[in-house]
């Protein structure tokens, strides 16, 4: 038996967790928010626009730490007093597969960001920039659009669903199309 | 004494549906003739009168009759929100507001199938919508000297010629961006329209001002939280219990500046006494909604006050719920009664209250008579009749980062803003209401300005015996129910009685359904195209002939899960509500439609 499989198998573990949990020890823009662009509708006569993307996407969205911070934020900012655990109140439900202003992090950061017309406040100047980030990649992870890896794992409160770990892309509730 | 009454002595009746007898002479139990003046057989306000009945003299609809009931015409109201309002009746006009935008319509009566007299867009900020706690609801308007008077989710109180549709002044209110909503429909008295704020949830502190019904100017503010000089207490404040007496209890039952934003929200029902020259209103919960947050007895929140309608001076202050444990806002209607008590007359008024009692007060001082549950509650024992004060039961106390099981009623209470309906004929008073119990955990929450303040997750089952909703005729005279009806959900809509024996109420599947006044038996009923959460009328048409109207139209905090559209798997969703709510969705879709019915 080969002994360098199981070396090779930790080793690639040990790299896949830091990956998992890497991440800046310290983040540029402590205050103020990003200007990055977003698409607001997916309609353009006669052309097809290339959706914008924000490099800062990649290293947010799988991100553990990021993933576990925003779930932190959702009830710190009191997000979760208007969306609840996901499900809606106030606000609409973030863990279904409807998106009134589009699904991408770079999206759900715009609406974070500048707030949207029918309720959503703007949070421009009340949250960094990154912890936006943080908040985007959650919402995300809400309706299942987050490695299972990534995604947390555990309820710190009153269990209002499974871990966000083991919730299904909303789109096809778990099932194959 | 101690009133102990748990509700484990009324769960016999809980499943009750056949009548208890009614002696004639153990009640003879009347609104004071100025606040329900003779049935001129219109609807000028949600509550029909100041003394707030909703009792109607027509009798063209009986108990025999009512079976042939059709429908004489529909209107759709092009909001699919959920309609709590009442329609309004003067002359030969019709007037309904619906939810945000709050649009107001006229309706031709003379006409065949009532058309569109003309309608009102106050275009409100849609923004209002993101600050509204439970849906975008409104209660209705209100009709005074020619004018319509309604409210606008994003905080303005509007005047509106009734005759042209035309606006006579707008004065703005309520500001969104701390969370105030407005919500509630505005009372007139002596020339000023009575109006309140929402917000409980959102850390807004309450207040009712009264507007010049001329020009709309600001008369008077009374704050419900702080100094006494912005709560209106001055030297004609006499409240009964101990408990409500000393100087500036706004400021003191709270820790330092949490009354600044600490809710006692006035987005319920107003009844006003011309006799006595005084209007009674309810306050809301205390905010947050973790208790561990403000200790003390958070006054003036979850209570009621008797004000002088000219300066807004308190006379009188009762707490239902001190330091609330579970969000029992204090808001509910009040019936105003003369009823023979204890073998003295006394001037009273009825209340069933959200903590899940019927609570009879002498509205001249507010000493509470009795206090009797009308369905199950275990989060308190009873109300001591010596102090007033409700006794908490200490086994359902919420606090931060604790779970505690199986509190009844719920943060929705047992029975919520759907106001009753008292008949002098039967001596009943028709409550529709809940049957729901609720987890708790405190949690910590910081305060922004404008959003949730609430720090609490809930979750919501039904409550004992499965129904989640009931449907309970109160005798006021013997204090205990004469007999209940059990429906599956909340029953979330008012009530109407009328002197034909027949009281109307609505279901959120979408059935309006007539029921005897005496006995409860289901007379008649029409499925609508949407649940129902509405106030019904009855009203004398202008062929002469009684009809019966009611908005169809699911939604509010109960049916949230519907008209927002909100998601099941997540049992904390709507402050809780939806958890209880899980199957609303495969009964009844969103709508917003106005129904009439008459005989044939």
């Amino acid at each position: 038996m080969n002994r360098g499989l199981p070396c090779l198998l930790s080793a690639m573990l040990v790299l896949a967790a830091c990956q998992r949990e890497e991440r800046d020890t310290r983040p540029q823009s402590v205050l103020g928010s990003g200007d990055q662009p977003a698409a607001v509708t997916a309609l353009e006569p006669g052309g097809q626009r290339p959706a914008s993307s924000d490099n800062k996407a990649g290293v947010f969205e799988a991100n553990a730490f990021h993933l576990s911070e925003g779930k932190r934020l959702f009830n710190w900012f009191n997000c979760s007093g208007c969306h609840a655990n996901g499900g809606g109140g106030m606000g609409p439900a973030l863990m279904d597969q409807k998106w009134l202003y589009g699904s991408s992090i770079e999206s759900i950061h715009a609406t974070i960001r500048d707030g949207r017309p029918n309720g959503m406040p703007s949070f421009r100047d009340k949250i960094p920039d990154d912890q936006i980030w943080e908040l985007a990649a959650f919402v995300r992870a809400l309706s299942g659009n987050a490695p299972k890896s990534a995604a947390p794992s555990r309820d710190d409160d009153m269990m209002p669903h499974p871990s966000e770990n083991r919730l299904p892309d909303a789109a096809t509730l778990g099932k194959s199309p | 004494m101690a009133a102990m009454l748990g509700w484990t002595l009324l769960a016999g009746f809980a499943l009750v549906t056949t009548a208890v007898a009614q002696s004639t002479s153990s009640f003879a139990i009347n609104p004071p003739s100025a606040a329900a003046p003779p049935d001129d057989g219109q609807w000028a306000m949600p509550a029909k009168n100041y003394a707030s009945t909703r009792y109607s003299e027509l009798a063209e609809i009986t108990e025999d009759n009512v079976k042939n009931l059709q429908v004489a015409f529909t209107f759709s109201t092009g909001v699919n929100k959920g309609q709590e309002a009442a329609p309004l009746v003067v002359g030969n006009t019709m007037y309904i507001v619906t939810p945000f935008p709050n649009i107001l319509y006229a309706l031709d009566l003379t006409k065949p199938g009532a058309p569109m007299k003309w309608k009102f867009e106050p275009n409100p900020e849609p923004a209002a919508q993101g600050v509204a706690c439970c849906d975008v609801v409104n209660r209705g308007a209100v009709f005074f000297d020619g004018r319509i008077y309604f409210n606008t989710l994003d905080g303005h109180t509007i005047a509106v010629d009734a005759a042209t549709g035309k606006p006579v002044w707008n004065t703005h209110i309520g500001n969104i961006n701390i969370g105030e909503t407005i919500t509630m429909a505005p009372l007139v008295v002596k020339g000023k329209v009575l109006v309140g704020n929402s917000g409980g949830e959102m850390g807004v502190r309450g207040w009712i001002k009264a507007l010049d019904a001329g020009d709309g100017h600001v008369v008077w503010t009374a704050y419900n939280t702080g100094p006494d000089a912005e709560v209106l207490i001055g030297p004609d404040f006499k409240p009964h219990y101990d408990m409500d007496k000393g100087k500036d209890l706004g400021v003191t039952s709270w820790p330092p500046d949490a009354w600044k934003i600490g809710g006692g929200n006035v987005w319920g029902w107003i009844s006003y006494d011309p006799d006595l020259n005084l209007i009674f209103h309810g306050t809301g919960n205390p905010g947050p909604w973790n208790p561990d947050l403000r200790p003390g007895d958070n006054k003036w929140t979850a209570g009621i006050f008797a004000r002088d309608p000219d300066t807004g001076a308190a006379k009188w202050f009762y707490q239902w719920t001190p330091h609330d444990l579970h969000d029992y806002d204090g808001i509910n209607e009040q019936v105003l009664l003369d009823m023979t008590w204890q073998g003295k007359l006394r001037k009273v008024l009825v209340r069933p209250e959200r903590n899940g009692y019927v609570y009879l007060l002498d509205r001249t001082t507010g000493e509470v008579l009795s206090a009797v549950p009308f369905g199950p509650v275990n989060s308190s024992k009873g109300v001591d009749l010596k102090t007033g004060r409700l006794i908490v039961n200490p086994d359902k106390k919420t606090g931060t980062g604790k779970v505690v099981r199986d509190i009844c009623p719920t943060a929705s209470g047992l029975k919520d803003w759907q106001p009753s309906a008292f008949s002098p004929k039967t001596g009943l008073l028709y409550i529709p209401h809940n049957n729901m119990c609720m987890d708790e955990e405190g949690v910590e929450v910081n305060y922004i300005a404008g959003t949730p303040y609430v720090g609490m997750n809930v979750r919501m089952i039904p409550g004992p015996g499965g129904n989640r909703g009931a449907f309970t005729a109160w005798d006021v005279a013997a204090a205990k129910p004469a007999w209940s009806l059990k429906e599956n959900f909340p029953v979330w809509s008012g009530a109407v009685a009328t002197a034909g024996n027949v009281v109307f109420y609505g279901t959120m599947e979408g059935w309006f359904k007539a029921v005897s006044a005496r006995t409860g038996a289901l007379l008649w009923q029409f499925k609508t195209s949407s649940g129902i959460i509405g106030q019904p009328i009855t009203y004398r048409g202008p062929d002469g002939h009684q009809y019966v109207a009611v908005l169809s139209g699911v939604g509010g905090w109960a049916g949230a899960i519907v008209s927002g559209d909100l998601d099941p798997r997540d049992a904390t969703a709507a402050l809780g509500f939806v958890n209880v709510m899980k199957d609303l969705k495969d009964v009844t879709t969103p709508g917003g439609t106005l129904y009439v019915f008459r005989l044939p």
